[in-house]
């Protein structure tokens, strides 16, 4: 189900103007005279359990066999992608207590399907969401190091916070951590990683039989004390290909955003609108800068939605029809529940929006999704005059303008237009392509506007690289012991 | 059970059991990180028809002179599409990891692998691992033993948290799950609790198979209540032959069918085409180690010599199989599965080809009833 105010891979405001529109003369030309080229870099995200993914559509396949996943990480590197990305839950979503039924759900351990990817797959990146609350060190240090090698240098790492204390009910520690600290254990919790994977150095796999040594003397010795670990002894992995997995970071608050600037090689966005993006973008490469990084060590890349049409009419239908797919009826209503805090089964959703205010008690009867707050009465102001504005959106209609839109709608060369205007432009480095459909939602974006931005030299048409960090043109990381530790937070 | 095929599993481990194996002239100790190195394996153990190959792991080093290895599980993983049969055991550890995180990653190995997981649950015993995550002491062998009991089990439940028929696809009703078929399992245990459902739908094989060591009488007794496949440490056929019969005891004590245990004893081999080349190239490695040779039952001399052993146990209802742990690899599992599973095979005691493709259906084990399915 759409979530209010979540990370959505689209922000288009209902009454700004949408450079994205194929009804819209774009007033961005690409590749006009005076700016270089810059390469776009893409991920693919595998759909599965979200209210972006549309179940009902007969061509939508299983969210957990693994041949789903085959399919779309195929097809991400036939269209050779940077990588391929999972996210992780750690508790089902609920809603009024109950488990929430409407949407797509259950999904596999994220690093263990991309072990299990790495042995069909020779190129792309592949990338796993594991939080930072919920894990120690030690142990997912080890997998993500241990997932390098099993790639051979293609290994990423989304580091994420879980604050509340009912996701916590599935781990020994409860909700053991107040959600101002998450951020600083997340720090922690890289650095003590990152002291990890710079144990062994490059060289320290000596396996010299003869001379009866396999490993330099201390390999894999480590010591990492903070306020939220104490941890010391021996890692057991030796350095990986990449020297250390690429580091990918999401969070939106200035909290989060001074985390990523300072430790991410990629911040996976929720900017994918124009003007947002160019804020955005702009954003962190300052606050990166003042890291004392260059800002070509941290690619910006939103999700973002396509839809591919032989015409742009015939985008837009298909846009609306896929739209009315993400938001069904029920939908709409456990939508709006979540803004009015109260049961709204009774109303019809092709009726207006209700004429009663939300409760505004603080509490939700939506758990286990990302919220960023929001004033429940202001929100219900405003789409009540999106709702007049449009002329008399029904409940349904208004949750599909709100939740649904998709970034870039049109024909195979006008997605390729706006994409290369985004990042010419400054809005980002890249795309993380959001399919609608499991497995086969990547097909037509790989087929049809893969090839217009290789084409324009614009995309890699061949892999130059064998490792993600080559992909993402990031430097290799600084030698073992030499890695900054003091964080600004 | 003492006719038809006896049960054989090989255990991959680093450069093979022995010390020194690693220093061997057969040994491939610049590979052991490397997946080409674990895809070779594998294969060749699928080649020889084995029910599984078993991935030894831990959070500490696993050696003083070699102390690199990777994550089981995820090795499990790279290894399941390059195999289509055999089955996959690696260890998870139980006293540092969360079981929520376990039950989904070995849940996910079961996906993965369209049915061929299987889990080796351990306890983290040493003061070196308890500093790695410098949230606990370490604790006493019994607290250990308690606590990984709590751990299979609360996995278990987690794993029959989805019913089979779960995901409903009602279109009509606009609804993609049904709840009635999934279930909190609210487990309260002395070390940790457990909501739930689990994130993961339940695996193909309903539980994935789980294999415990017996090393004492707390060990039998949760290898009896628990595991599917009970590893076991017998200085010989008679010692074996009685610790199934306790586990049998056990596990009709508590409700189980007997039938559905496989006890399979461990045996660490060096073979070679004669004996006498046998022990000498054990001398070789026994000279090159430093440190002591580890205990447990072992086996030097000819594949011939190892099948008359391995049917003396089987025939006489000791066991219903074996682990072979290779000395040295690659080499000790290629003279398994070039030179002994040929000769068992001959004398039927080995199969001639797979003929289910799930772990369970290679030991013979139905699925699993869901205990909280209704009906």
């Amino acid at each position: 189900m759409p979530q209010p105010n979540s990370p959505r891979p689209n922000n288009s405001q209902p009454n700004s103007p949408q450079p994205n529109s194929p009804h819209t003369k774009s007033p961005y030309r690409p590749r006009s005279p005076g700016h270089p080229t810059r390469r776009i870099h893409l991920a693919a995200h595998f759909p599965g359990v979200n209210s972006t993914t549309v179940w009902s559509d007969p061509r939508s396949g299983s969210q957990i066999d693994f041949d789903s996943f085959e399919h779309l990480a195929r097809t991400a590197e036939r269209g050779r992608f940077d990588f391929f990305f999972l996210a992780e839950g750690q508790r089902l979503r609920e809603h009024h207590g109950r488990i929430f039924e409407l949407d797509v759900a259950g999904r596999p351990d994220a690093l263990t399907v991309l072990a299990a990817l790495a042995a069909i797959t020779d190129r792309i990146g592949l990338a796993a969401t594991a939080t930072a609350t919920y894990n120690e060190p030690y142990e997912l240090a080890r997998k993500i190091a241990s997932l390098d090698h099993l790639s051979a240098g293609r290994a990423a790492w989304n580091v994420v916070t879980s604050p509340d204390a009912w996701t916590g009910e599935n781990f020994r520690r409860g909700g053991f951590l107040p959600r101002e600290e998450r951020y600083e254990r997340a720090i922690e919790f890289v650095e003590a990683a990152r002291t990890l994977w710079d144990s062994w150095a490059p060289d320290a796999h000596v396996a010299d039989a003869e001379g009866g040594v396999f490993a330099a003397p201390g390999a894999g010795r480590f010591d990492y004390h903070g306020r939220h670990f104490a941890i010391d002894g021996r890692f057991t992995v030796p350095r990986g290909p990449q020297g250390r997995p690429v580091l990918i970071q999401a969070g939106d608050s200035t909290d989060g955003r001074e985390f990523g600037a300072a430790h991410a090689d990629v911040i996976f966005s929720r900017h994918g609108e124009y003007e947002a993006g160019r804020a955005f973008y702009a954003d962190m490469k300052g606050r990166a800068a003042r890291h004392g990084r260059s800002p070509d060590e941290l690619k910006i890349l939103p999700a973002v939605t396509a839809v591919i049409g032989a015409t742009a009419e015939q985008a837009q239908e298909k846009a609306a029809w896929i739209r009315r797919q993400q938001v069904s009826p029920q939908n709409a209503i456990q939508f709006l529940e979540q803004v009015w805090g109260r049961d709204l089964s009774d109303l019809d959703p092709d009726g207006p929006l209700p004429d009663f205010d939300p409760i505004t008690d603080g509490t939700s009867i939506a758990r286990g999704r990302v919220r960023t707050g929001g004033d429940p009465l202001e929100l219900a102001r405003s789409w009540r005059e999106l709702a007049a504005a449009k002329g008399g959106l029904s409940l349904r209609e208004v949750v599909i303008e709100v939740a649904a839109r998709q970034t870039f709608i049109g024909t195979a060369e006008h997605v390729a237009d706006r994409m290369e205007v985004h990042v010419r432009d400054g809005a980002s480095d890249g795309f993380i392509l959001v399919p609608h459909l499991t497995p086969t939602g990547l097909d037509e974006f790989v087929d049809q506007v893969v090839p217009i931005l290789q084409e324009r030299g614009v995309f890699r048409s061949e892999y130059e690289g064998t490792t993600l960090r080559e992909h993402l043109h990031l430097p290799a990381p600084r030698p073992a012991g030499t890695h900054r530790t003091d964080v600004a937070v | 059970m003492t006719t038809g095929h006896l049960h054989l599993g090989v255990a991959l481990d680093g450069a093979g059991r022995h010390p020194a194996a690693w220093r061997s002239p057969h040994a491939r100790p610049a590979e052991l990180f490397d997946p080409r190195y674990w895809v070779e394996l594998a294969r060749t153990a699928e080649r020889g028809l084995l029910d599984f190959v078993r991935l030894d792991d831990s959070l500490g080093s696993p050696s003083t002179r070699i102390p690199g290895r990777l994550d089981a599980v995820s090795v499990a993983a790279r290894l399941a599409p390059a195999t289509g049969s055999i089955g996959l055991i690696p260890t998870a550890t139980t006293t540092h990891t969360e079981p929520f995180h376990v039950s989904t990653s070995i849940a996910t190995l079961d996906h993965v692998s369209r049915g061929r997981a299987g889990w080796w649950p351990q306890p983290s015993r040493t003061a070196a691992e308890a500093r790695h995550f410098g949230r606990k002491p370490v604790a006493s062998a019994g607290e250990l033993s308690d606590e990984q009991a709590e751990f299979v089990d609360v996995v278990g439940r987690l794993w029959d948290s989805w019913e089979d028929d779960a995901i409903i696809r009602d279109v009509a009703t606009s609804r993609f799950l049904d709840r009635k078929k999934l279930h909190y399992v609210d487990f309260e245990g002395t070390y940790f609790d457990v909501r739930g459902p689990s994130i993961t739908p339940r695996p193909p094989q309903g539980r994935p198979v789980i294999a415990i060591t017996v090393d004492g009488p707390d060990t039998l007794e949760i290898a009896a209540r628990f595991a599917d496949v009970l590893f076991v440490d017998a200085s010989g056929p008679d010692e074996a032959r009685r610790l199934r019969e306790r586990a049998h005891a056990i596990a009709e004590g508590n409700g189980r069918d007997p039938g559905e245990l496989r006890v399979l004893a461990e045996i660490t081999v060096y073979l070679a085409a004669t004996d006498s080349d046998a022990r000498r190239e054990r001398g070789l490695l026994d000279a090159r180690s430093d440190v002591p040779v580890p205990n447990g039952l072992s086996f030097t001399g000819t594949p011939e010599a190892l099948a008359d052993r391995l049917a003396g146990w089987y025939v006489g209802g000791a066991v219903d199989g074996f682990t072979l742990i290779p000395g040295v690899l690659p080499y000790d599992l290629d003279r398994i599965v070039e030179d002994l599973v040929p000769i068992l095979r001959e004398r039927g005691l080995a199969r001639a080809a797979y003929t289910a493709d799930t772990l369970r259906g290679h030991l013979g084990l139905p699925l699993p009833a869901n205990r909280y399915a209704r009906t």
